[in-house]
């Protein structure tokens, strides 16, 4: 296989009494896209949230491009977030900044060299790769969910990430748009041979842009492999209860 | 027994005290990394300009007219102590003096704390819990840089230029007060005002001005980045950056009355 960019081993993350995470273990794959299924509340944006920083966990390792994230400094860290892309479940949009100041603000600040008119020109380019060319102008309230969603990948990918982190980047939306965040999805793997981690409930998106899936039981991986290997072969009850669910048929 | 003693033992004073303390070593910790990064670059001199607008012309509408009628209602309501002793003639500089010294700051002090604290309290905690802040800072900006620092400097600069800006408003009031009662004319009015009003008077009305307006951004910014999640939180950000302010302007007031009565050794 091919080298791993994000390495967790053993890693166990609570809030009190309440234990979370319970001894993850899982590599990301230099350009895979990895999905990560589980029910809710079972610690999925917590475990993305480790790997940028903004939680820490409580043992374990978690290593992105060899290092260990807990014990970087804080310009390390600076340097590692530049390198990751990171897509927030509610979108997360700067609600006082219209969509071009949203997408300007990580660009104007990271990537000093470009010029006024580069950045104009990178804005609209991204816009356009998540089909929203026309909301340039707008305020993020003016917009509808599956839009702010989409913002708020775009401006995730204008920095042009090696890794990005997608949570739940299809919830909410209707079927032909969650095909095109897909198709986006693997879009961006194959331009940039990005890897990523794409948090979901939706199976149809785990099918169209896995490489590979793993389902988060208890605090722990259940399962690991091909969208095939992982249902087709599922001996663990919730997992097939995940699959049946989600497409009716048996 | 002996795990009930263990349990016991989670706090060291007790469970509020101990809380109340480690709330008084978060905020110098704040008010240490506010020193620390408005010093280091990079500086978000728009965010600033953009702040100052948002804190100085949007609260003039109200200063204005609170400033006014403070200027009126003082002047007429100090009119009969001073005619008991036929001393209305001293009315411009017992106001100067008064408005300049305490009520100028004060009030707006206050004004912006509810107006302007508030705001910064809320907008904060909001974009918290919107994970906003959290956006900000994987996308490898630091949001305290961009959202507290930018906030306290902008407050810092600005409360003392509406401290002024409302002790001329408030002397207005009063000049309108007087001409009536006593026609004095507007020069001769101001020329009361400025010889009443010491070097002193003014610099430690801007010295004080300028600790207000900090201490209304940086209580703002610290309830707003510290509050809880959900958006009851954001609420209550808001509720307690106002308070915290108010009753915080009011202890500030109350040390620099004893420091200035020292310097000019009353
Ligand atoms: N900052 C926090 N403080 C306390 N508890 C937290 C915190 N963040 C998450 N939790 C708890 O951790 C658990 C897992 O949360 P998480 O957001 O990771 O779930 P999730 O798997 O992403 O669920 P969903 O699919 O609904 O998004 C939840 O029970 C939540 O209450
Ligand atoms: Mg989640």
């Amino acid at each position: 296989m091919a080298e791993a960019v994000i390495e967790i081993r053993k890693l166990t993350k609570s809030f009190g009494d309440l234990h979370v995470l319970r001894g993850v273990d899982l590599d990301l794959f230099k350009g895979e896209n990895l999905v990560v299924l589980g029910k809710s509340g079972t610690g999925k944006s917590v475990l993305i949230k480790i790997i940028v920083g903004l939680l820490t966990q409580d043992e374990g390792t978690l290593k992105v491009f060899g290092k260990e994230v807990s014990t970087l400094s804080n310009k390390e860290l600076l340097d590692l977030r530049l390198k990751i892309g990171f897509s927030f479940q509610n979108s997360a949009l700067y609600d006082s900044m219209s969509v071009r100041d949203n997408l300007d603000f990580p660009l104007i600040r990271n990537v000093k060299s470009l010029s006024k008119a580069q950045r104009d020109k990178k804005i609209e380019m991204v816009l356009e790769s998540v089909g929203l060319s026309q909301a340039i102008n707008q305020m993020p309230s003016e917009l509808s969910g599956g839009q702010r969603k989409r913002i708020g990948i775009a401006r995730t990918l204008i920095l042009e990430p090696e890794i990005m982190l997608y949570d739940e980047p299809t919830a909410g939306l209707d079927p032909i748009t969650c095909k095109d965040i897909n198709d986006l999805i693997n879009q961006v793997r194959d331009e940039y041979r990005t890897s990523s981690i794409v948090i979901t409930h939706d199976l149809t998106c785990a099918k169209d842009t896995g490489d590979r899936v793993a389902v988060l039981l208890d605090g722990q991986f259940g399962a690991v492999g091909t969208f095939e290997e992982v249902f087709k072969e599922a001996s663990e009850e919730r997992i097939q209860a995940f699959y049946d669910y989600n497409f009716i048929t048996k | 027994m002996a795990k009930i003693k263990v349990e016991e033992k989670d706090h060291l004073i007790s469970k509020k005290v101990d809380k109340f303390f480690l709330d008084l070593a978060n905020v110098f910790r704040f008010i240490k990394r506010f020193f620390v990064e408005v010093f280091v670059p990079p500086y978000e001199f728009q965010e600033v300009l953009r702040q100052c607008y948002q804190i100085g012309v949007k609260s003039l509408p109200l200063l204005s007219l609170t400033g006014f009628i403070v200027g009126i209602v003082f002047t007429n309501q100090s009119r009969p102590s001073l005619s008991e002793f036929g001393a209305e003639s001293w009315l411009p500089a017992l106001i100067a003096i008064a408005i300049v010294r305490a009520m100028g700051p004060l009030v707006t002090a206050l004004i912006a704390a509810g107006k302007v604290g508030s705001s910064i309290g809320a907008e904060i905690a909001s974009m918290k819990v919107s994970e906003q802040i959290d956006a900000m800072e994987v996308s490898a900006t630091n949001p305290f840089k961009f959202l507290v620092v930018t906030r306290v400097l902008a407050a810092t600069f600005m409360i003392p230029i509406l401290v002024m800006y409302v002790d001329f408003v408030a002397l207005m009031g009063a000049f309108v007060n007087v001409n009536q009662n006593e026609s004095v004319s507007l020069i001769a009015f101001f020329v009361q005002v400025f010889d009443s009003l010491t070097f002193l008077d003014v610099t430690s009305s801007i010295v004080k001005s300028l600790i207000f307006g900090f201490t209304i951004g940086i209580v703002g910014c610290y309830k707003g980045y510290h509050s809880s999640k959900g958006t009851e939180g954001v609420g209550k950000a808001a509720n307690a950056a106002v308070v915290a302010a108010m009753f915080l302007i009011f202890i500030e007031e109350l040390l620099s009355l004893q420091i200035v009565n020292f310097i000019r050794g009353v």
